[in-house]
């Protein structure tokens, strides 16, 4: 087929904004013939990545099949492919394969990717990627679709990302990669990475691993690119494929057959198969090692068709695209930034490990004067001396130089007098976690601190309000809740105390800016967003533990939800007692939505502090004695109920943040639990999910986000 | 142990290794390198010359001297540290921007060729980049108004193509059917050396992109217009006078390119298996009046050949800037040589090719270096120019693959070079 025979498809994007193939007639070095380089250029500047939507593939489309006719009349000897500074391409437009509402639809799109990639693989010459910046998915396939490749040790963000974003690398990915970089590796890039926080590689990783055939500065990349082109063209260099296999070879087929086991592990490790795309990609990958690239093609299309219907794909484009990517970067609510003050120090109460993580980040990341206090100089010093370690442990590892960790380490000091922070512009506490003993914190902060300090506290679950009260300026007092462990969790929720002024909450997100977090504005509501929904979903699977339904069925009732960890391995690194204190403060101001578990009081009288420990055999076990401490009802419940009754609860939960107001809308409260909480993005945060099962048509009467926002269109 | 200041001092050697360029563009939107920076300019050459010399460590290069006119924008910065930071060049190596208008390649090589010759420097990159297009000939100067009030300068030598006119003036056997036909052969020659691939070999390619395009490869100089005639040439207008002389056919063009050059000491190029191309003998710059500064390579020319115990008849190649025909005619004149001689610009000069100011000492000697390859039977040759406000530069080489070239030992040309200038 020809790309113009996509034009259908093409007129349903009428707003696409297309990446175009301009093409420049290129007189080799050396005498090597004529060579025609196609830019992949959409106009804009770098910070509007170029993408492959319906009209740019036609384009790109029509632009080679001119070029293998010149060609076939020997007016050039190579085809190139390049991108714009900092990008080969950014991957297929996936806001509009989002909208794709029929299957039928769906295909074309997988269709007209391969249409046009098989063009670039059979134009009668040579064809060469110039992978010059960034290209994932689709942009990297364009790539692996041509002859040779050359990649920019300045090229960020190589990936097939499909298998994170609900796909398969469908427009010959792979099939190509296990063939050109080997079995193991390509479940590397299309598998471990993807589910890996969605790690990329950089131009020398990709190197390395085969993935291109020559490595080249950025100063002169196109222009070395070209060179290499014609030495290559002319015969002079051959490249070398070091990892490069023959599917058809006994041991290679041992090796796939091996690798696409340890795939299927590794998923099932990090999703729990509650996503059906990363199992497709190697499903994919497993059938086609026998296949010719023409059969694998029809499989990859059917399959691309089938992924692009599911709601997990749709979600993770929302939660991806609509969330990670715009919604967090222009926080709703957020009062103007104008209005932020300056901080140029900053107080923490405290020399705990809570407080001391804090500092740590603020030094880092602000670069501004961090002075912590406690009540007696050997805590004060125990606390500067953890950060100044755990400075030291950077430098260590190379992820800072040495200037950096002075720098860093200066900044931080401690003392036993609150006078400390007389020049301070924002004092944090991170004190016991009693409202008495907060508010007496602030009163001997606020005696020394000038009228315009902002006091924040990092608690997790006290009345923010009741703690400005008796404050002389409670208009200072903010909510600053991080989230554990503070350097690596991206969630900041901000809570906005009713007297909480503009000028304090928008320095609180300018904050959060220069902190590199993601800040949600929360109301100041028992628990917040975060720890609310946490407790409420593991109070739901504690009672039903209490009720009498084993352990093994209860804590494994959520796997279907693909959730980082199980409830009972959630509490346990939470800490019991911290579990229990929140969910006591949640039951005191929800009643017996969030139930107080007896048997978790039992377990933390007695020391307990993890149901599950690690058997003789390396098993999860409950130790006897463990489940001697405890007694329970006789109404056990099926896994199957456990995770309906639990995806109600969250469903009547977050019905009621909304209605009370806590966040702005549903898409907050899915930024919160997929920052805040790591729950993946398949699904959506956590209300599209909701949404699919009916959960929010059964206990609310109506759905959390209209169809089409990460869902099928209406 | 103190240094002693009767310590005995010796000047060593200085030999040009290689010298690289960018194709030259036209200065302006509808040139090649329009939307592309100058410091990348330079870099191209930079990374080009390390590449041609692979035996060259680069933490052996003890400077980067690159010239400009005007050091703002991405021309600022102290160019030469720019450029040796984004060519990738270790950070020991240091840097420095100079500036000598349109000598300012030239002086970048003289300035660390002393450092050479001094002991300070083993081995170095120098050379010049104008980027016309995003920095018009003047732009941003402040001229004191003394030059004006005080008549220090007449008006008209702050725009060069007036001063052409002025020598016109002041040498009346130079008429415009003389610079029209030296103009036309200039574009002539540089288009027969372009046939014999003379030129090709001194050009770093460079890969641009600009809106709606995509990128491209420049490998030739975009100004050259072969086959330009005098009859051509006639019907072109004179901006600078009514009814003057100077044309944009018998001038340099306004552009955009960049040059570099590695010298080093001729001990250091021996240690390392650098190429010698030339031998630095002597070099000079003078001053004259600024009106008519097209006349400036005159006496630089009579100094640096005085410095060196030469005389003109000794000169075997010329490469002269040809900022202007009518400069160019002015210093054949004085020294009686004809307008046609063979020595002169045999691949032609800057009427065809382009004259990006800063860069063009460079791409002089780039191309008397080629010259003295082809021509064993050369000893000496001269690359000069003029210069804004009035001043001429000249460097005189001798070439190493003439067959006396051995016996002229480092003694004897220190000896030379040191009784020139003492003379």
């Amino acid at each position: 087929m020809s790309a113009a025979d996509f034009q259908k498809l093409a007129a349903l994007f009428p707003d696409e904004v297309v990446t175009h193939s301009y093409v420049q007639d290129i007189q080799l070095p050396g005498g090597a013939g004529t060579f025609a380089l196609i830019t992949l250029d959409n106009g804009l500047d770098h910070s509007k990545p170029t993408t492959l939507g319906p009209n740019t593939l036609v384009e790109l489309g029509g632009v080679l099949e001119k070029l293998r006719e010149r060609a076939s009349r020997g007016e050039i000897v190579g085809v190139g492919v390049t991108g714009k500074p900092y990008f080969l391409v950014a991957g297929a437009d996936l806001s509009a394969v989002k909208t794709l509402k029929e299957r039928e639809h769906g295909l074309w799109m997988a269709q007209l990717g391969h249409a046009v990639y098989s063009t670039l693989a059979d134009l009668g010459v040579p064809s060469f990627a110039f992978i010059n910046g960034l290209a994932l998915g689709g942009g990297l396939e364009i790539a692996l679709q041509s002859t040779y490749r050359t990649v920019s040790t300045g090229a960020g963000a190589l990936a097939l990302p499909e298998a994170f974003i609900g796909l398969v690398p469908g427009w010959g990915g792979v099939y190509i990669l296990p063939r050109l970089i080997g079995p193991e590796n390509a479940v590397k890039v299309m598998i471990e990475n993807p589910l890996s926080n969605n790690k990329t590689l950089s131009g020398p990783e990709a190197y390395q691993l085969g993935v291109a055939d020559a490595l080249f500065e950025p100063a002169d990349f196109v222009e070395q690119s070209l060179a290499w082109a014609a030495q290559v063209i002319s015969g002079d260099v051959t490249p070398e494929r070091k990892n490069a296999v023959d599917a058809a070879e006994d041991a290679v087929a041992e090796r796939w057959a091996a690798a696409v086991t340890a795939g299927r592990a590794f998923v099932e490790s990090k999703t729990s198969n509650a996503s059906p795309a990363p199992a497709k990609v190697l499903d994919v990958m497993e059938a086609n090692r026998t296949m010719t690239q023409a059969a694998s093609a029809e499989l990859e299309c059917e399959t691309l068709a089938g992924l692009m219907q599911t709601d997990e794909f749709r979600s993770t484009v929302y939660a991806f695209l609509d969330l990670v990517q715009k919604r967090s970067k222009r926080p709703a609510g957020a009062p103007d930034r104008k209005l932020a003050r300056p901080v140029t120090k900053i107080g923490v109460v405290g020399a705990g490990l809570m407080a001391s993580q804090l500092a740590l980040l603020f030094a880092r990341q602000l670069k501004v004067p961090v002075v912590m206090t406690d009540i007696d100089q050997e805590r004060v010093e125990k606390g500067v001396a953890y950060v100044h370690a755990e400075v030291d442990k950077m430098l260590a590892k190379k992820r800072i130089k040495p200037d950096a960790a002075n720098r860093t380490k200066a900044l931080i000091t401690g003392s036993v007098s609150k006078e400390a922070f007389a020049d301070a512009d924002f004092v944090i506490e991170a004190v016991f976690e009693e409202l008495h003993v907060k508010k007496q914190v602030f009163a001997e902060v606020e005696a020394i601190v000038s009228p315009e300090c902002i006091l924040a506290t990092n608690t997790s679950s006290l009345s923010v309000t009741a703690m400005a009260e008796d404050l002389k300026h409670p208009e200072r007092l903010v909510g600053f809740h991080f989230f554990n462990p503070v350097a690596v969790m991206p969630l900041l929720e901000i809570v906005r105390a009713p007297r909480t002024d503009d000028a304090v909450l928008a320095t609180a997100f300018e904050l959060a800016k220069g902190l590199k977090k993601t800040a949600v504005l929360v109301k100041d509501a028992a628990a917040f967003v975060v720890n609310r929904i946490l407790l409420r979903l593991m109070g739901e699977v504690i009672a039903a533990f209490d009720e009498g339904t084993p352990a093994e069925v209860a804590d494994t009732a959520l796997r279907p939800m693909g959730l980082p960890m199980s409830p009972f391995t959630l509490s346990a690194m939470v800490g019991l007692p911290v579990a229990q204190h929140v969910q006591e403060s949640l039951h005191a101001a929800f009643g017996d939505r969030f139930p107080v578990s007896q048997n978790l009081q039992k377990l933390i009288d007695n020391g307990v502090k993890s149901l599950w420990v690690t058997g003789p055999e390396g098993k999860p076990v409950i130790p006897a004695e463990t489940l001697a401490i405890m007694s329970f009802g006789s109404t056990p419940s099926t896994g199957e109920e456990v995770l309906r009754r639990t995806q109600d609860a969250l469903a009547e939960e977050i019905g009621l943040m909304l209605e009370e107001g806590v966040v702005a809308g549903p898409e907050d409260i899915d930024l919160c639990v997929i920052m805040g909480a790591g729950w993946p993005m398949f699904l959506g945060g956590i209300t599209p999910y909701l949404d699919r099962v009916g959960a929010s048509e059964r206990v609310n009467g109506k759905r959390f986000l209209a169809p089409g926002i990460a869902s099928a269109p209406a | 142990m103190s240094p002693s200041r009767s310590a005995q001092r010796n000047v060593r050697d200085v030999v040009f290794v290689d010298g690289v360029r960018t194709p030259f563009g036209k200065a302006g939107e509808k040139g090649i390198y329009a939307g592309t920076r100058a410091d990348d300019l330079v870099v191209k050459c930079i990374r080009e010359l390390m590449r041609r010399n692979p035996s060259l460590p680069a933490d052996r290069i003890d400077e980067v001297a690159i010239a400009a006119t005007t050091q703002t924008g991405d021309q600022g910065l102290t160019i030469g540290r720019t450029a040796a930071l984004l060519a990738g060049l270790p950070r020991t190596v240091p840097g420095f921007a100079i500036d000598r208008m349109c000598a300012g390649a030239m002086t970048a090589v003289t300035t660390t060729a002393s450092g050479i010759g001094f002991g300070a420097y083993d081995v170095v990159i120098a050379g010049g980049v104008e980027h016309m297009g995003n920095h018009p000939m003047g732009s941003g100067a402040d001229p004191n108004p003394r030059f004006m009030s005080e008549r220090l300068v007449d008006p008209a030598a702050l725009n060069m193509g007036n001063t052409a006119e002025n020598l016109h003036d002041r040498f009346p056997a130079i008429t415009k059917d003389r610079t029209d036909a030296y103009a036309a052969a200039s574009q002539a020659k540089l288009a027969a050396a372009y046939s014999s691939e003379q030129i090709q070999h001194d050009l770093v390619p460079v890969a641009t992109m600009k809106p709606g395009q995509g990128w491209a490869l420049h490998t030739t100089d975009e100004p050259p217009r072969p086959g330009t005639t005098v009859a051509d040439l006639a019907e072109l207008r004179t901006p600078f006078r009514a009814h003057g002389r100077v044309t944009a056919g018998n001038a340099a063009g306004l552009n955009d390119g960049a040059t570099a050059a590695v010298l080093a000491s001729a001990e250091a190029a021996e240690e390392l298996g650098l190429s010698v191309k030339m031998r630095l003998v002597s070099y000079a710059f003078a001053g004259v009046e600024p009106e008519v500064m097209g006349i400036g390579p005159v006496p630089a020319t009579e100094k640096a050949l005085k410095n060196a115990g030469l005389a003109i008849e000794d000169i075997g190649l010329f490469e002269i800037n040809e900022a202007f025909a009518v400069q160019v005619l002015s210093f054949l004149d004085h020294f009686g040589i004809a307008d046609d001689d063979p020595r002169v610009n045999r691949y032609g000069g800057a009427i065809a090719v382009g004259h990006p100011l800063a860069s063009s000492g460079v791409r002089l000697m780039n191309q008397l270096a080629r010259q003295f390859e082809e021509d064993p039977s050369v000893r000496y040759g001269i690359t000069t120019m003029c210069i804004g406000l009035g001043m001429g530069a000249t460097v005189i080489w001798e070439n190493p693959h003439h067959p006396d070239y051995a016996s002229s030992t480092a003694d004897t040309a220190i000896t030379a070079t040191t009784e020139g200038a003492a003379a």
